[in-house]
């Protein structure tokens, strides 16, 4: 069922890649088809049961508790001499970020209502990124993780290079190194642990029972690690991201900030931590309080935590600031991760999927609702344009996504960093010391950016004055209404409930935990 | 062997020669008065009709010897050439390549001599059909200048261009430089074992004697592996590539690219085999070398295998290494696929180093150059395309494509990024396939690192292949008119990027059919 989601896409794509040129409309609309018939497989495919509970019989959503485990959803021998398989399945991790997707990718469509340039090439660009996406989350054969991985990055730099803005072409090609020195990791990674297991198969769960050599997976699981979270964003190695969401168009930083970056964190667990187990073990020595990788990681996911923070505030850039705020948060996912714990790693894909939802609607709103009409996104100059009065749509919906965003409560965000923060509580407090400071200093970004761009009281310049009512801005049009009360309700929702998703992961990340079972 | 042997094992050569003979009668008895076009057409397809009766004699060769069980030992003394198995796969995909060079000819007007230029085209693929399945130093030095002298030929072919002739005086002084040392080497090799048969060789320079002789075996193999490095284009042999990629015509350039790619790199396995096929076959047994005299020789020093391998592998490094760094410079397209070029040499270069007697490794370095054979025609048909158009092939040349002609666009697009090893393309595979294959013969730390520099070097490829898409998609274009591309050509095209998508989405299809070739062991 779910599998669908991925033909979808690609079909879409190729049709839109042949329709003629000159009916953009035509294109727009079946994009959206297509995405969201994409949304529709996965709402259906994420398994939602009503039942009737027993406090005045109300209906409520849940998780059918038979359907918690991993399901088999095609296995066909691909390459029999190599032991690969086209192996599509789904977890409850899986089913959560299919989810995400989906919803990334109606929200991109209706946020990209208005590009005319080469507008069938965009869409398709968009589809064929989306369904590499989608590829990713349901992969359980290594290998056809990494053909989709692969298929999900080569359209980004298009889609960044042709329609983006601020040093576009600069942008997409650091972007594009970045991600393809991160992949050449995972697939040196990949090759070394396909020769050292032996076992003639790429299978993600029979290589986590190939019985990898400590010695070996001491060494190749920081690679793999690496090599993915570089996609996710993992400071040093960050400086793609703010620079490639800046210039990209809104609807290729909405799915950047909103999936790809999610793609690495997936591939840590997934591939990194489920794999290879124990090249977390402790060394045996340690430096300055570092004793393994994971240390070594957590230090790296705290600091991007904080760094990203701080450097979110100082910026002048409305777009940088959301840019670098998304390094902040990713952090504490890979922070999750790193935890090893229940709740750490429960929490870092609620984070993943709350990060994917909120972001999206941030980029959505600074990038199109704002800069298309305002052609600029310097703090300095949105502060003279009375937008909390001029779009108040703009300026109410950047609050709601602002505060969910710094985790205010009754918002996924919320849920998600209380998790990871006391997973890493547990795993070592200080790490949690430390992660505040990020949040602190993210409610302090968080509002001067919201005051600086909507609400503040400096007064324009005489001409622009003069102008105000002349240069009206164009009104909120559907798409825009539609896209941000989605993603917004959805934050809303899982906020309120979060039990809707938590059914799902937890008890994948307890097997996943396990050990072995994927 | 006697006559009526040689006769059936060089039958699909003995076609192509016919195929020769017929356009050259044809074109120059009968179409002297025709029009240029009939003419190219007319040759081209009786060339593209050769080499399918050629293909046809070697599937049917490849079906007789597998009847009888592939190649057996105590023949190989003896023999000259070998048919069947792998050397018919390598063949198919000469004869494939050859037929697809002749179809990119059909729009060209560089030259009045058509037939001559089909003629020499096909006398080249015989020379490399022939190396294809060489087992004998005579035959090899014998089918290798075929094969260059045609080359030579062909990229002289523009008579009207000073480059064409630049690049085939500089091809050719180079290639009868390495054709000395290949020959000065196979002299050094006779002298030591005193045969001419590589089973031969290889089985006495495994003998005490050969022992004594290792500094001229040194030398031999050194010379050895300049004259072939020189054909595949290897670093330090490759100074000749990239000003004849440039200059010389694009149908010539492909084919040197291709048919001479995939003829040399057969060359190499059949050379690697029969050296592992000493040190893995039943040859001590059978020579009665003792424990002690096993012990006796160094290991990684004695015979052939060893010191063979230690020259791949340097060779294999330097090329990956300076042709992708090389290969970030450029500005003129072909040079760049000269440069990448000489990169993937280095790739398919590190599977001949570590390399294992059966299918695995043979079959995954012919998975490779037969597939990047057939990319890389495609990517000179849609240069040579595009600079006939403008005039140039500098990567300016291809400012706006995806407005001039989306259809070569999006050619383009999947021949750079297969080339690159983006999955799900062919060229990907070919990778996986061969650094699987290099790591499944041994996982010590010399292999790894290779094949992670391999690795890290082909990521690096990506961004100059990406300079080149980054023009024909994202920036702006200088001239909107349109690029007209012949339908025929066009097709072809088309349907090389199709091959690279359909096989590389379903990769076990060319791989199966390899390893149905695979003689029984």
């Amino acid at each position: 069922m779910l599998a669908w989601t991925i033909y979808l896409s690609f079909a879409g794509a190729l049709v839109l890649a042949i329709l003629p040129k000159s009916k953009p409309s035509l294109a727009r609309w079946l994009a959206l088809a297509v995405a969201v018939g994409g949304l529709a497989v996965a709402v259906v495919g994420f398994g939602f049961r009503i039942r009737q509970s027993a406090w005045l019989g109300l209906p409520y959503l849940t998780w059918p508790q038979n359907e918690i485990g991993r399901v088999t959803i095609v296995d066909l021998r691909w390459v029999p001499s190599m032991g690969i398989h086209f192996l599509l399945a789904a977890d409850g991790i899986s089913r959560v970020l299919v989810l995400l997707t989906g919803l990334a990718a109606v929200a991109g469509v209706l946020f990209s209502w208005n590009i005319e340039l080469r507008t069938n090439e965009f869409f398709a660009f968009f589809l064929v990124l989306i369904g590499g996406v989608y590829g990713v989350f349901l992969s359980f054969d290594l290998f056809l993780l990494f053909v989709f991985y692969e298929v999900a990055i080569v359209p980004k730099y298009f889609l960044i290079a042709i329609w983006g803005s601020t040093r576009r072409e600069y942008a997409a090609m650091k972007l594009a190194i970045y991600s393809f020195a991160g992949s050449a990791m995972v697939l040196i990674g990949l090759l070394a642990a396909y020769a050292t297991a032996g076992s003639h198969s790429t299978g993600l769960v029979e290589l986590a029972h190939a019985g990898l050599p400590v010695s070996f997976q001491m060494w190749c699981f920081p690679l793999v690690f690496t090599g993915f979270a570089i996609l996710a964003g993992m400071w040093p190695f960050h400086t793609w991201a703010p620079t490639g969401h800046v210039a990209a168009p809104t609807a290729a930083s909405m799915l950047l900030a909103g999936v790809v970056m999610k793609l690495g964190a997936y591939g840590c667990l997934r591939v990194g931590i489920a794999l290879f187990p124990r090249g977390l073990d402790p060394w045996g020595f340690s430096f300055a309080g570092i004793g393994s990788w994971r240390d070594v990681f957590a230090v790296l996911a705290v600091v991007g935590i904080v760094y990203g923070a701080l450097v979110a505030l100082a910026q002048t850039d409305f777009k940088f600031v959301i840019g670098y705020s998304s390094v902040s948060h990713m952090g504490f996912v890979l922070l999750g991760l790193v935890t090893l714990n229940q709740i750490g790693v429960t929490g870092a894909v609620m984070q993943m999927f709350s990060h994917g939802i909120l972001a999206g609607l941030l980029f959505a709103i600074v990038g199109r609702i704002v800069y298309d009409r305002t052609h600029t996104r310097q703090l300095a100059e949105l502060e003279t344009m009375h937008l909390s009065k001029r779009l108040p749509f703009a300026a109410v919906a950047f609050a709601i996504a602002g505060a969910a965003s710094m985790g205010m409560p009754g918002f996924s965000g919320f849920v998600a960093e209380l998790q990871v923060l006391v997973g890493a509580w547990i795993a070592k407090p200080w790490w949690t010391a430390t992660a505040g400071v990020g949040i602190v200093v993210s409610v302090a970004y968080t509002w001067r950016a919201m005051q600086k761009a909507f609400f503040s009281d400096a007064l324009p310049s005489a001409h622009v004055l003069e102008h105000e009512h002349e240069y009206a801005f164009a009104a909120i049009t559907w798409p825009e209404i539609t896209g941000v009360a989605l993603l917004a309700g959805v934050s809303l929702v899982v906020g309120l409930y979060p039990r809707i998703l938590l059914d799902a992961i937890e008890p994948a990340v307890k097997t996943l935990l396990a050990g072995g079972g994927q | 062997m006697n006559y009526a042997d040689l006769f059936r094992v060089t039958l699909p050569e003995s076609v192509l020669e016919l195929a020769v003979l017929l356009v050259l009668v044809v074109d120059l008895g009968f179409l002297r008065k025709a029009a240029l076009k009939v003419r190219v057409a007319v040759a081209a397809l009786l060339g593209v009709a050769g080499c399918g009766a050629a293909t046809w004699a070697v599937l049917l060769q490849g079906g007789v010897l597998q009847g009888r069980g592939g190649l057996s030992f105590q023949d190989s003394h003896e023999l000259l050439l070998t048919t069947g198995g792998f050397t018919a796969v390598a063949q198919a995909g000469i004869l494939v390549l050859t037929a697809l060079t002749l179809l990119l000819l059909i729009d060209e007007d560089f030259t009045r001599h058509v037939g001559e230029f089909v003629a020499v085209v096909l006398m080249a693929a015989a020379g490399g059909l022939l190396i294809a399945g060489a087992q004998d130093l005579l035959v090899i030095f014998v089918g290798l200048e075929l094969l260059s002298l045609g080359l030579y030929i062909l990229t002289a072919f523009a008579k009207s261009s000073g480059k064409s002739a630049e690049a085939a005086m500089k091809y050719y002084l180079f290639g009868g430089m390495s054709a000395a040392f290949l020959l000065f080497g196979f002299s050094y090799l006779y002298g030591i074992t005193g045969s001419t048969n590589l089973h031969q060789i290889l089985l006495a320079l495994n003998g005490r004697n050969a022992f004594h002789a290792a500094p001229l075996l040194y030398v031999a193999i050194v010379m050895i592996a300049a004259g072939l490095g020189f054909k595949v284009a290897a670093v330090p042999f490759h100074l000749w590539a990239p000003d004849t990629y440039e200059g010389a015509p694009a149908p010539a350039a492909a084919f040197i690219a291709s048919v001479s790619k995939v003829a040399s790199f057969a060359l190499l396995i059949a050379i690697t085999t029969a050296a592992m096929h000493v040190l893995d076959g039943p040859i001590f047994v059978m020579f009665g070398s003792t424990e002690w005299e096993l012990h006796f020789l160094p290991e990684p020093y004695a015979g052939f295998g060893g010191p063979w391998s230690l020259i791949l592998t340097v060779l294999s490094a330097a090329s990956m290494v300076l042709g992708n760094l090389a290969a970030l410079a450029q500005t003129s397209v072909r040079r760049l696929l000269a440069y990448s070029a000489i990169a993937h040499a280095g790739y398919i270069l590190l599977g001949l180093a570590f390399f294992s007697y059966g299918p695995r490794s043979a079959g995954a370095v012919l998975y490779y150059v037969l597939t990047y054979g057939l990319t890389t025609i495609g990517a000179f048909g849609v240069v040579d395309v595009v600079q006939r158009a403008t005039g140039s092939d500098r990567m300016d040349a291809f400012l706006g494509l995806h407005k001039r002609n989306p259809m070569l666009a999006a050619v383009l697009l999947v021949l750079f990024l297969s080339l690159a090893g983006i999955p799900p393309l062919v060229g990907f595979w070919a990778k996986f396939n061969l650094f699987a294959a290099v790591l499944g013969v041994s996982a010590g730390p010399v292999p790894f690192a290779l094949v992670a520099l391999a690795v890290a070097f082909s990521a690096v490829s990506l961004y100059y292949y990406l300079q080149v898409l980054k023009r024909a998609y994202v920036m702006p274009a200088i001239d909107e008119s349109r690029i007209k591309a012949h339908p025929v050509t066009l097709a072809v095209l088309v349907g090389i990027a199709a091959a690279v998508v359909v096989l590389g989405c379903f990769p076990a299809l060319l791989q199966g059919w390899i390893e149905s070739f695979c003689p029984v062991i």
